[in-house]
């Protein structure tokens, strides 16, 4: 038996939080999926090291 | 005071997900994300289809955030109008304070991340449209003009100008007729709304034109507005985004909105009070149809270009 009393409180919240979570983890897969996009076509490509004048 | 006290009035008006949901106008949200999409399709550059769909979404999440800042602003005069008393805000289940700091936080959040996903004009764009909406709109026109809707409505009117930048990276002339095209579609879109919820715009003393100027005078710029955004709209049927689809969808729904317009301004207050309104809340509704269909058809053509239908 759970030490503190469900209340209806936590019920109500248990939506609110539930939806925050599920924002969340909408923004990781956004962020993964844009991250994924941009470097295999090339997007994220970094420029060409140029030589310095003295070969280094 | 012992640990498991609270006070039990107060949680049956605590927020739920869903009214912060309902910060951000997602009925709004459905035009904004249509015709963002319609101007990112139309464009002449194919983007990648995550992109496309994060671009949208980011383009909505601003459009969003600028609704969560208007009801914020706006929460005095919501609690006064019958369409507006059961918002978050007024009904008492959001702070003001938070609606202000979900609006701004969205606000960086969608604009940052457009400009990251497609290019930094796109992400401009955003960032003054919210900057349109929330203080030349919502803090300055709305409660000083009864033009605040003419005005105004630039802000519902550049998603898909957004989407167009998005894709390609600049403004053509097609993106300004898109713009355009929702720009002048909106003063008779709200002055018909208006003609049937004056009582709540009384109410909350929004200077709206039914109010400063009078109901004739609402009936015959209907009228004019609708004749001038008739002729853009055939107009643009001749134009790279046109094409034969969109241009049989444009006269007809062109015929139908004019002959609303004329009706409107025909009718005086008896007859209108007599059906309950019935021919402006016919034309209000006509009006959502018409904005849908023509993006629709300029999404028809955008794709049977791409196929080499015609």
């Amino acid at each position: 038996m759970s030490l503190s009393k469900q209340h209806e409180l936590h019920r109500r919240r248990r939506g609110r939080n539930i939806g925050v979570g599920l924002s969340l983890a909408a923004l990781i897969v956004i962020v993964l999926g844009l991250t994924v996009v941009k470097v295999t076509r090339g997007g994220l490509e970094l420029q060409p090291a140029t030589e310095s004048s003295d070969g280094i | 005071m012992s640990d498991t006290s609270f006070d039990s009035r107060t949680y049956e008006t605590d927020a739920q997900f869903g009214d912060y949901y309902a910060l951000l106008k997602p009925r709004v949200m459905t035009l904004v994300v249509f015709t963002a999409l319609v101007g990112l399709l139309a464009a002449p550059v194919a983007v990648h289809p995550f992109v496309a769909f994060c671009a949208v979404l980011f383009i909505a999440v601003g459009g969003g955030a600028s609704g969560a800042l208007n009801m914020w602003y706006d929460s005095d005069i919501d609690a006064l109008m019958r369409r507006t008393a059961k918002r978050p805000i007024p009904a008492g289940r959001v702070a003001r304070e938070e609606a202000l700091g979900l609006g701004l936080a969205l606000s960086g959040f969608a604009v940052v991340f457009l400009g990251l996903a497609t290019n930094w004009l796109a992400a401009a764009l955003l960032a003054f449209t919210i900057f349109f909406y929330v203080v030349v709109y919502t803090m300055w026109l709305k409660r000083s003009t009864p033009q605040n809707i003419v005005i105004g409505g630039a802000a519902g009117a550049f998603p898909p100008m957004i989407g167009w930048a998005a894709a390609t990276g600049s403004i053509g002339i097609e993106a300004v007729l898109m713009f355009a095209l929702t720009f002048m579609w909106t003063p008779p879109h709200f002055w018909a709304l208006a003609l049937f919820v004056r009582q709540d715009y009384d109410n909350a003393t929004v200077p709206m034109l039914t109010v400063t100027h009078g109901r004739r005078v609402t009936r015959v710029h209907i009228l004019v507005y609708t004749a001038l955004l008739a002729a853009l709209a055939v107009g643009t049927g001749f134009t790279a985004i046109g094409g034969p689809v969109y241009l049989a969808v444009a006269l007809v729904l062109n015929a139908l909105f004019l002959r609303g317009a004329v009706q409107i301004w025909r009718r005086d207050e008896v007859a209108a009070e007599g059906d309950n309104f019935a021919v402006e809340k016919k034309f209000f509704k006509l009006s959502l149809l018409y904005l849908f269909a023509h993006f629709g058809a300029i999404l028809v053509e955008a794709a049977a270009g791409r196929l080499g239908a015609w």
